[in-house]
């Protein structure tokens, strides 16, 4: 990409040189600059169509304008990468001819306007994006970041939307969703966070890329109508802060949400795999953001080829759409593809075969423009590069933030309580507590290839064909990245990798999604760049490339930014999925062991949080070899299946990773030494380094410290906490319940 | 022995039942616009949201070209299983009596729960282990069995869960009902999801094999 450079603040505002068009190209979300920009790059106005093209695809959207030259700091190589960032998802190798596909993707200012269709369509899109490379979906994660259930009756309100809309889409269309995580911050509280991921599954040979491919070949539209929903939603609802009319104003945005039709997608997905299992297919996209704009545009930037496109062919919901609104249209469950013409009849059999939509609306050239015709007019003639390439890139202007930049949350505990109370208050934490009442509203079995479920582990685990197994994992605490956006970054990379250590699994790549505030503002900016520095530091330390991901910015409202809250989704392999470890304690007797380097702190710690402390302070240090070193001992123990439990040490420190396994396994445990530390030991935080293990004790004595054995119906610290198995489970299973639904039924 | 699996539109444990009849014989898709049950012994109606089950579970699906031809079948005594769903489209077709409504909770629910059988003697239960309840999952928003008391006789309610383990609210806690001639069977809970311990539960095996012991006996016979 070779983009020009504008350093902000380097050039005064640009004048246009044409007043009747500087409202409309203001409205449509483009700058001053950007404007005199395309109008030397086209060497005459846009018209109406060309336009509305350009203002979507030089969104931060689709461009990345704001983070694609720090993006280029991320390693991206490794031996197990098949497809890299740039396609519609990364791939890694998984041994025996297979590939697993995936990538993580924000849908966050849809559903902060509509939570259930916005959560919804953003598992739609993340679906299609990883069909769009040939791979089946198996499974589906979500990432969830609302305001303070407590506080907010909008945030319960966004929580039960969105999480319906998420189990609507993927229950619906078959594919399971196997894990997530939610974290409650009043810094969400005008921007809810809704990230899903997808991992799909492929013979090497049924991978497909999206670059268009011979002049000459047919341009086929897949799938639902074209109608005038979701225009306009990749540069004025994604790429711009929600205003000061606030939570009220956002109602005016609905139009700019797309609605979902799973049936319509698993039509679709079907058909689309359909077609590449029988070699019909030359390049295949998706359309997504900035509909058939960014998916055209795409594919001929990446064949290095022009597109003619007809909108009068495109077969639309509504009569008397206008061309610009063909090309802008955010309906979902399209596919965009590349057909040779002999194949063309083929590719009509199978898509009537599974009742999906199928029209040839334009054909591909070697002129390298992206030309749009209605019937036999010419509405719009760009080249290709000056949409995808030409945008500008700008530089940041980072600098830290001076003053602390959140408010300190309201203090739950006034400081004074005994260990045990702190203990309860933290199980029963919303950010800690059992997520039960939001995961058995999506179905986590279909597809008979789920291992280890949402709870039993902490990561998903998957078989695969010939008995392996793959591990799934997503992260990312964004108080602790605002504590130390550098530090807590990692911290995310790091906590991912050691929940795959404990199921056994090796990482083979991730996906992130980096969720932040304005980054025209220093102190986001300097969040932003802090952040992509700890991740690439992490992914280098332990080997684990980034094979694609999402950036979503403008999360911010009048009451400043959200929290820097870089979500990392990672993959691994294990060699024998039947040896996955689980999270609980099980065998009286068992020796239980503390692994890995253990340096815990509060600051940034959920603790922290409930004493009403605000999220500042640095974060413990972490030598990146001994975090690896422990990641490797404990995965191999497990895959040696030597272990009875293994879990990672994280938010509310020790005292609540051993609550969790007792929970788990419905028993208790009985430390043997006593907690030197105090509060900070038993409840401070390092997530990613540490870990509780449990089994023979020769086996755990080989990993690490003995601090206790498994048994009894309480957990016990001598000198400082005994609590009833029944207690912690109460505590835990209740606090998210009650904001998750205030009529959840069950016996 | 040899299982039909019905794939509508929409079908998403089509595979999951097809995997799982193939534990225990062979198995074959029949496609919801075709007619021909291809020589099948039984038929399963699979989970999903056939047609999208926007209009009402299983409204849609009753009308397949498929369904004319598994009506037939189940008129002539064949052996037909519909699973969540499958139950939902057999009960809209007629074939079973009652209807499901939604949750009480007005949710989704993916849980896993014990369910009791009721019949030692049902072609599609009498391979259970007798007294001992199933660990089947359950996973749907519509799965509240009714029925009018005259319109089922206790003899008809083949699995009931566990005392505690209703999901959904369902009249006298009915996981499962067959129809009067008892070779049609319908029930919320996914045997097919319980076939192998690596991923749950190998209890709902005995449904499949209860099923190929009845076909067995019959060629036999």
């Amino acid at each position: 990409m070779t983009g020009r450079t504008i350093t902000r603040g380097g050039s005064p505002p640009g004048r246009t040189s044409d007043g009747s068009r500087a409202g409309n190209f203001r409205e449509l979300g483009l700058t001053d600059i950007e404007y005199e920009l395309i109008l030397a790059v086209l060497g005459r106005h846009p018209n109406e169509v060309e336009l509305a093209m350009f203002s979507l695809m030089w969104s931060e959207h689709c461009s990345y304008k704001h983070s694609r030259r720090l993006l280029r700091r991320l390693p991206t190589e490794g031996p197990h990468v098949l497809l890299g960032p740039g396609e519609n998802a990364g791939a890694v190798d998984v041994g025996d001819g297979l590939a697993v596909a995936f990538k993580v993707e924000s849908h966050n200012h849809p559903s902060a306007v509509e939570p259930f269709q916005g959560a919804a369509t953003g598992v739609g899109g993340i679906l299609r994006d990883v069909f769009a490379v040939g791979a089946r979906p198996i499974a589906i994660l979500d990432s969830l970041r609302f305001g303070e259930p407590a506080e907010s009756e909008r945030s319960r309100y966004l929580l039960e939307r969105a999480v319906a809309g998420i189990g609507h889409y993927g229950n619906s269309i078959g594919v399971p969703t196997v894990g997530g995580e939610i974290y409650f911050e009043q810094a969400y509280e005008q921007n809810c966070l809704v990230n899903a991921m997808c991992l799909g599954l492929a013979p090497h040979n049924r991978l497909i890329r999206s670059a268009a491919v011979g002049p000459g070949n047919v341009l086929v539209l897949l799938g639902a109508l074209t109608g005038r929903d979701g225009i306009g939603g990749a540069s004025v609802l994604a790429s711009a802060e929600f205003g000061f009319d606030g939570v009220d104003g956002v109602a005016d945005k609905r139009p700019s949400v797309q609605i979902g039709d799973p049936f319509a997608e698993k039509k679709l997905l079907e058909c689309c795999l359909d077609l590449l299992d029988r070699d019909l297919l030359a390049s295949l996209q998706d359309l997504g953001a900035a509909g058939l704009t960014s998916a055209s545009a795409e594919m001929a930037s990446k064949g290095g080829l022009g597109l003619d496109l007809d909108v009068a062919r495109v077969p639309l919901r509504e009569p008397g759409m206008e061309p610009f609104e063909v090309m802008v249209s955010e309906s979902q469950e399209r596919m965009l593809c590349v057909v040779t013409p002999d194949l063309v009849s083929e590719v009509v059999a199978v898509c009537d075969h599974w009742e999906v939509l199928c029209t040839q609306i334009g054909s591909v050239t070697d002129t390298g423009r992206l030309r749009v015709l209605d019937g036999n007019e010419v509405v719009g003639d760009l080249p290709v590069a000056a949409l995808v390439d030409e945008c500008p890139l700008y530089e940041l202007d980072p600098e830290p933030p001076d003053a602390p930049i959140y408010p300190p949350p309201a203090a739950v505990l006034r400081g004074g309580e005994e260990p045990a109370t702190l203990l309860l208050a933290l199980l029963a934490s919303p950010n800690i507590a059992s997520r039960r009442a939001v995961f058995e509203q999506y179905d986590c079995i279909v597809g008979s290839r789920t291992v280890r479920r949402p709870d039993e582990a902490d990561a998903a685990v998957l078989q695969l064909p010939g008995g392996a197994g793959l591990a799934i994992s997503i992260d990312g605490n964004g108080r602790r990245v605002a504590c130390d956006p550098r530090a807590g970054a990692a911290e995310a990379v790091y906590e991912c990798s050691a929940n795959l250590a404990c199921v056994g699994a090796e990482p083979l790549g991730l996906t992130n999604c980096l969720n932040f505030g304005n980054p025209e503002k220093p102190h986001v900016a300097w969040q932003l760049e802090e952040a992509v520095e700890g991740l690439a530091r992490a992914c280098e330390a332990l080997g684990v490339p980034v094979v694609g991901g999402n950036v979503s910015l403008y999360n911010e409202a009048p009451a400043g930014p959200i929290l820097p809250t870089p979500v990392i989704g990672m993959v691994g392999r294990l060699p024998d999925a039947s040896r996955a470890g689980r999270i609980g304690f099980a065998h009286d007797g068992d020796a239980i062991a503390l692994v890995g380097p253990f340096a815990p702190s509060l600051n940034g710690s959920e603790l922290a949080k409930l004493r009403g402390v605000a999220p500042v302070g640095g974060l413990p240090v972490m030598e990146p070899r001994a975090v690896r070193d422990a990641h490797a001992a404990v995965r191999d123990a497990v895959r040696a299946g030597a272990l009875t439990s293994a879990h990672d040490i994280a938010e509310g420190g020790l005292a609540v990773a051993l609550a969790e396994c007792c929970v788990a396994g419905g028993i208790g445990a009985r430390l043997k030494v006593r907690i030197a530390g105090g509060v900070q030991e038993l409840f401070g935080e390092a997530p990613g380094c540490a870990f509780v293990v449990s089994g023979p004790e020769q086996a755990v004595a080989a990993l690490g410290r003995i601090i206790g054995r498994v048994g009894g119906h309480a957990l016990v610290i001598p000198g400082t906490l005994e609590v009833a198995v029944s207690e912690l489970r109460a505590a835990r299973d209740g606090g998210l319940l009650q904001y998750a639904s205030s009529a959840v039924w069950s016996e | 022995m040899k299982f039909g699996v019905v794939r509508f539109p929409g079908s998403c444990d089509d595979v999951d039942a097809l995997l799982a009849a193939q534990r225990v014989g062979e198995a074959v898709m029949l496609w919801h616009a075709d007619r021909d049950l291809q020589g099948v012994d039984a038929v399963i109606v699979p989970g999903g949201f056939s047609y999208g089950d926007y209009l009402r579970a299983g409204a849609i699906a009753r009308f397949a070209p498929m369904m004319e031809s598994v009506t037939e079948f189940a008129g002539d005594g064949g052996l037909v299983l519909g699973i969540c769903n499958g139950f939902q489209v057999l009960c809209e077709a007629g074939l079973l009596p009652g209807a499901l409504l939604p949750n009480v909770s007005l949710r989704f629910v993916c849980r896993q729960v014990e369910v009791e059988v009721m019949s030692e003697y049902s072609p599609f239960t009498r391979a259970c282990p007798l007294g001992e309840p199933l660990s089947i999952p359950v996973k749907h928003t519509t799965g509240r069995y009714y029925a009018p008391d005259h319109g089922l006789a206790d003899t008809q309610v083949l699995l009931r869960y566990a005392p505690g383990q209703n999901p959904n609210g369902s009249d006298r806690d009915i996981a499962g009902v067959c129809n009067e001639a008892g070779n049609v069977f319908g029930l919320m809970p996914h045997p097919e999801h319980a076939v192998d311990p690596l991923t749950g539960s190998s209890d709902g095996l005995a449904i499949f094999e209860s099923i190929r012991a009845h076909v067995a006996d019959r060629v036999v016979a």
